[in-house]
């Protein structure tokens, strides 16, 4: 089975994905950027889906739970470089990757992570450790 | 009603021996009807062109222009067909040019009794039946196929997508939304967000006469597609009648922003660019 | 049901593993191009083929996928069946309804893989398996 590979850069984790995944090629992904979030202490997932010509609904569910159990490990994930075809067809299948975010490249993604990871840092300062942050408009 | 072989070899012969009369007399008859919209030269040039396939197609012992022998003339009519369709002629004009034949062949066969009975030109006039609608069709055919181009050129033509700012494209959506023209602006729109890496796309409907729930559903998949992809839409230019019809018929926009003239719109994802420099930007969710 | 005319012959892949729903996706692909369908169509039609062969997979314990260039007179196309030879679907009506699944997956499989082509047909009943016919034709 092929795997996708996971590159460290800086304080985020970038996975291109290049390859007709497989289910257990998905799967197997999940667990290890879950792995690789908690050994690297990383705040940033960036998934490229730029090469993918399809997101059925199994890997959109697989994008789903990458974005969740990031979360839980506080890391931000943002997907990036969907197609249009791919956007059109997943409107289309009904499917609305609900809770992940998204932007148009790495580069979009890249500061976009870092705009958040900024301002909550900022925010932990100004209103304490405890604080809430709060919601944008 | 097909030609014998024997017919068909009568007929070449026929066309052959009387070659100068034949053209000369087809000639004037389709001159005639065309009134000089083409050259005699030319005329001359498609008239011998067709005389020679069809003396060849005959001594190949075709007996009717279905026959794998006349594969040659069927190229010849429709290439003669294509022409005169984009050209501008007429259908009639165009099957004139082969029914003018059967006038060639009747007063070659009047001046000389012994070319030929009465029943060879009926089987004969058959034959150039059966070329007349042939033409007929590939005629109707090339102007179908020039129609559905012409369809196609205006859906380009009317579905611009155009650069308003760094970062912000606008679709200015003028005239009745249909189906297939939704689905162009849909794609067009959305491939131009990833080919100028823009994060903020301005449809505006100033130029719709009326929204109904399908142009509404198809506005949505577009922003929703968009989020997906990592952009955000502005929908403006919406009038007070279509406001009012928005309302009516129960269209939810949900959290799109929605700006009643593209100024405004503009404005508002500036204000947003701006805030993404300073402040924290809104958070973009699928 | 389809009208067309077959064009070629109709290519068959066995589906009995993950690896072998990567095939059907790329088999669907090289024949969806074949018939000129657009980007967004050849899209839609390899998505609603991936979900509709892991059902196969999954649900049907493993079958067979048919793929055909097929044409109506006026456009080309893409004719695919699904048939396996599992337990089949007892509600159908249910099954075709957004968000149901029983297996664990979030029920847009078949819902959203009929959305997605122009032709969908379904033949099945409890213990006789399933067969799913789906076309889509070039704009």
């Amino acid at each position: 089975m092929e795997r996708v590979p996971i590159l460290k850069i800086g304080d985020i984790l970038l996975v291109s994905i290049q390859v007709d995944m497989s289910d257990q090629t998905a799967v197997a992904l999940q667990e290890d950027l879950a792995e690789r979030i908690v050994a690297t202490g990383c705040h940033g997932v960036i998934i490229d889906i730029t090469a993918l010509d399809i997101v059925d609904s199994f890997v959109g569910r697989m994008l789903s739970s990458i974005a969740s159990i990031s979360r839980v490990l506080d890391a931000e994930t943002v997907v990036v470089g969907m197609r249009p075809a791919v956007a059109i067809t997943l409107v289309e299948l009904g499917l609305s990757l609900n809770g992940i975010r998204t932007a148009l490249n790495v580069e979009r993604g890249m500061e976009l992570i870092a705009a958040n990871r900024y301002h909550d840092d900022l925010d932990e300062f100004l209103d304490g450790p405890d604080a809430e942050p709060t919601a944008s408009p | 009603m097909a030609l014998s072989t024997d017919e068909s070899g009568r007929l070449a012969d026929l066309l052959t021996s009387r070659v100068e009369r034949v053209t000369q007399r087809w000639t004037e008859v389709v001159a005639g009807q065309l009134r000089g919209r083409l050259s005699q030269a030319e005329l001359l040039r498609q008239v011998q062109e067709l005389h020679r396939v069809l003396v060849d197609t005959l001594s190949k012992g075709a007996v009717d222009l279905t026959a794998e022998e006349a594969t040659e003339l069927r190229a010849v009519l429709v290439e003669l067909s294509r022409g005169q369709a984009r050209q501008g002629f007429s259908a009639t004009e165009t099957a004139t040019g082969v029914f003018a034949l059967k006038d060639a062949l009747l007063s070659v066969m009047e001046d000389d009794q012994s070319a030929g009975t009465l029943r060879d030109y009926v089987v004969f006039s058959a034959l150039v039946d059966q070329m007349g609608l042939f033409t007929f069709e590939s005629y109707v055919r090339t102007r179908e196929s020039l129609i559905a181009d012409q369809a196609e050129q205006l859906l380009e033509l009317s579905t611009p997508v155009v650069k308003l700012w760094e970062g912000v494209v606008a679709v200015p959506l003028v005239g009745t939304l249909d189906s297939a023209r939704a689905q162009v602006v849909m794609e067009r729109l959305l491939q131009t967000l990833v080919d100028t890496g823009s994060p903020y796309a301005i449809i505006d409907i100033t130029g719709v006469p009326a929204v109904d729930t399908q142009v509404a559903q198809h506005i949505l998949k577009t922003v929703v597609a968009a989020r997906l992809m990592g952009a955000d839409c502005i929908i403006s230019g919406i009038r007070p009648q279509i406001a009012q019809t928005i309302v009516a018929l129960g269209i939810e926009f949900g959290d799109i922003a929605t700006k009643a003239s593209l100024a405004d719109a503009l404005r508002h994802v500036l204000r947003l660019t701006g805030v993404e420099a300073g402040r924290r930007q809104p958070r973009r969710e699928a | 049901m389809t009208s067309g005319v077959g064009l070629g012959r109709p290519q068959t892949q066995a589906v009995g593993s993950d690896e072998d729903v990567v095939r059907v996706r790329q088999l669907v692909r090289t024949v969806a191009v074949a018939a000129k369908l657009s980007l967004v169509d050849q899209t839609k039609v390899v998505t609603a083929a991936s979900e509709l062969a892991r059902n196969t997979l999954v649900y049907g314990g493993g079958g067979s996928v048919e793929v055909a260039a097929v044409d109506n007179g006026r456009r080309p196309g893409i004719t695919i069946v699904f048939a396996d030879s599992g337990p089949g679907i007892a509600d159908l009506e249910l099954a075709l309804t957004d968000g149901y699944t029983t297996g664990g997956g979030l029920g847009l499989g078949l819902s959203g893989a009929r959305r997605l082509v122009d032709e969908f047909d379904i033949q099945t009943a409890p213990g006789q398996g399933t067969r799913i016919t789906i076309t889509k034709w070039s704009r």
